[in-house]
């Protein structure tokens, strides 16, 4: 177990550290100087001059990217070009929301995929199974933005049960906040679950397939049993890695809801940034997710030792 | 039972069994009709799809939900046809059970085996799961699993084929069962285990007094593992009768193809292996007389026009065929085929 983890915690670092020096090359190689951009198209080539060497762009390549590094590690970020607060702090502000959306989603989406992928699964080829497999497809199909709308319409306009969009915050108690989230968590979670539906409900079958699940009959356990107690667990390692990369997707991918629901999240600022050109808080914001989804996918992993003995031994 | 040493106690008249396959509805099994005593071991022999791995699940109760069962399948005296799943649930692993062909897959690859061993004791027989681990380290033991008290929280894939196999065997015998049915049980393992395997069961069917179906494609396991036996063709017998008298007599053409299809040691270099010509008939189409006259040396234009009736040829010796006056008038080895 502890060699597992350990390898997979080298490849973890080793993943964050590429990831971090194709991020600070990328946003580097991008046309135009950052002071320009800030300073205007009019402003004086001394001025600019000068605000280059106070943001430290004069500094070589390499100079610059340590710092960053460094930076990272003591946990300052440096100031925003635009906003001139630190950047650390323009973050966490906008984790408070992004991190409790993402997981009220993914609790929602996890909920509803399960419950539909177990069934459906449970009565493959039934009326029931061809039903919820005809909403799933609809629920593919959905475009989230619209489906959100037509939340707003309904518990917003119609029955007035919860606000339209903005974010309570969380200074009055933990309520307000889930309140606010309720409706761009359960958009988001919509399309999600109609495709972890599919991927569990496949999952399912092809374990019920297999010869211990009638090995588990043969000993006398009742299909209920036999699905609860040996087909799920056996099922739960390509469920676990789509949950994993929608998690990620919810961390990052959020822009479209939080506009709908005017969200100060992350997919925001990330927006925001770069069409003002403040590419720090781009660069942080961006090794930010890399990071978080490099995170998810080591956590995921571990999981898999976990339900899978196999894997122990294998150190895959 | 008034007297359960000769009273049945399976006993199955005219089973049929029509399954839905990809090529539309079959008849997988027809008119099967065969009674076991208490402590009797009867041999299923065939080819694949001949139906005797669809007979051996019927008599589980374990085909899928689209096949349509017919006949009668009587375990002392009570009728398991039409019988509820969860009635059904309490005779599986605990007065019927079932080891499988495949070891490597039979096992679930996520639990250790001592759960899953104890698994029926804990069902069938409510013991706490102290007591059915140590029954089960205790099963593990008596199949020979080395070192079993430390291995019962292995999982699968640290055991070899045959040890799987054995802790397969260990699981079907948790309850003490009445009937033990085994599909091809060493079909799958290395030669040099597979007589070890079969020992194995023989020795806990006679210890145990329990009834056996061994289900083979194999006559030389048939011939050293069970009193009676039965050949199976395109669903239905066509030979039944004690294992000796059968090899014997062979008096279904199908039964000497089959004897002479075996590989010999000691044969001439450069040998060809005889064959049976031609080739299982897939179920959804069978010929409308006897299954077989497709590939008979001796067919006949009668063969063709109804299933022919059992014939007996010898004591408790049945034979489907209409030709046993050519087919049984000589030494086996004296047909062409």
């Amino acid at each position: 177990m502890s060699v597992f983890v350990l390898r997979r915690l080298l490849t973890l670092l080793a993943t964050l550290i590429g990831a971090s020096l194709i991020i600070f090359l990328v946003l580097d190689a991008l046309p135009g100087n950052a002071a320009q951009m800030l300073m205007g198209a009019d402003a004086s080539p001394d001025a600019v001059r000068a605000l280059t060497v106070k943001l430290g762009l004069d500094q070589p390549l390499t100079i610059r990217y340590l710092q960053w590094i460094k930076g990272l590690l003591s946990g300052d970020l440096g100031n925003s070009y635009v906003y001139g607060t630190p950047v650390a702090g323009l973050i966490a502000e906008r984790l408070v929301l992004t991190i409790p959306l993402a997981i009220m989603s993914m609790l929602i989406t996890v909920v509803l995929a399960l419950s539909a992928g177990i069934y459906t699964a449970a009565n493959h080829n039934k009326l029931g199974d061809v039903g919820v497999m005809s909403l799933t497809q609809v629920g593919l199909a959905l475009p989230n933005f619209w489906f959100a709308i037509l939340l707003i319409l309904l518990f917003s306009v119609r029955l007035q049960w919860l606000s339209a969009g903005g974010f309570a915050g969380w200074d009055d108690g933990i309520w307000p906040g889930i309140k606010s989230l309720l409706l761009p968590a359960i958009s988001l979670a919509v399309v999600q679950a109609a495709i972890l539906a599919r991927v569990t409900r496949s999952a399912v079958l092809e374990v019920l397939r297999e010869d211990f699940v009638r090995t588990a009959r043969a000993k006398g356990l009742g299909k209920r049993e036999v699905l609860w107690s040996h087909v799920l667990r056996n099922a739960m390692i390509p469920v676990m890695t789509v949950m994993g990369l929608q998690f990620a997707n919810l961390l990052a991918g959020t822009i479209v809801i939080e506009n709908v629901f005017y969200l100060p999240g992350l997919g925001r600022l990330i927006f925001q940034s770069i069409a003002n050109r403040d590419l720090i808080v781009v660069r942080n914001c961006v090794m930010l997710l890399a990071a978080m989804v490099v995170i998810v996918n080591f956590v995921v992993d571990v999981l898999y030792a976990f339900i899978d003995p196999r894997i122990k031994v294998h150190d895959l | 039972m008034s007297d359960p040493a000769s009273a049945p106690l399976i006993a199955v008249d005219n089973l049929g069994v029509r399954l839905n396959t990809s090529r539309g509805p079959a008849q997988a099994v027809r008119g099967v009709s065969f009674a076991l005593k208490r402590g009797e071991t009867m041999g299923l022999v065939g080819e694949s799809g001949c139906g005797k791995s669809v007979t051996a699940l019927s008599l589980m109760g374990l085909l899928p939900d689209s096949a349509v069962v017919s006949g009668s399948i009587r375990l002392e005296g009570r009728e398991l046809v039409g019988l509820s799943d969860a009635g059904y649930c309490k005779l599986r692993g605990n007065r019927i059970s079932m080891i499988f062909q495949e070891p490597m897959t039979a096992l679930n690859p996520m639990h250790a085996i001592g759960p899953q061993v104890a698994e029926p004791l804990r069902r069938h027989k409510n013991y706490s799961a102290a007591q059915a681990r140590k029954e089960a380290i205790a099963l593990l033991d008596r199949v020979g699993l080395p070192d079993a008290a430390r291995r019962v929280d292995a999982y699968p894939h640290q055991f070899s084929g045959g040890q799987r196999q054995r802790i397969t065997i260990a699981m079907a015998l948790a309850c003490e069962p009445d009937l033990l049915i085994a599909d091809e049980p060493t079909t799958a393992l290395d030669v040099t285990i597979q007589g070890q395997i079969l020992d194995l069961i023989a020795d806990l069917v006679e210890e145990r007094g329990m009834s056996m179906i061994l289900i083979s494609h194999d006559l030389g396991v048939i011939a050293e593992n069970v009193q009676r036996m039965m050949v199976m063709y395109g669903g239905t017998v066509v030979e039944s009768g004690p294992t000796n008298e059968v090899f014997r007599r062979m008096g279904h053409p199908y039964t000497q193809g089959l004897f002479r299809a075996r590989p010999r040691l000691g044969a001439r270099e450069g040998t060809r292996l005889r064959t049976i010509s031609g080739t299982v008939p897939e179920l959804a189409d069978l010929p409308a007389g006897c299954t077989f006259s497709d590939r008979c040396p001796l067919v006949e234009d009668r063969c063709r026009a109804a299933l022919p009736p059992m014939v007996e040829v010898g004591p408790g010796h049945n034979v489907r065929c209409l030709r046993t006056d050519v087919s049984m008038a000589d030494h086996v080895g004296a047909l062409s085929a």
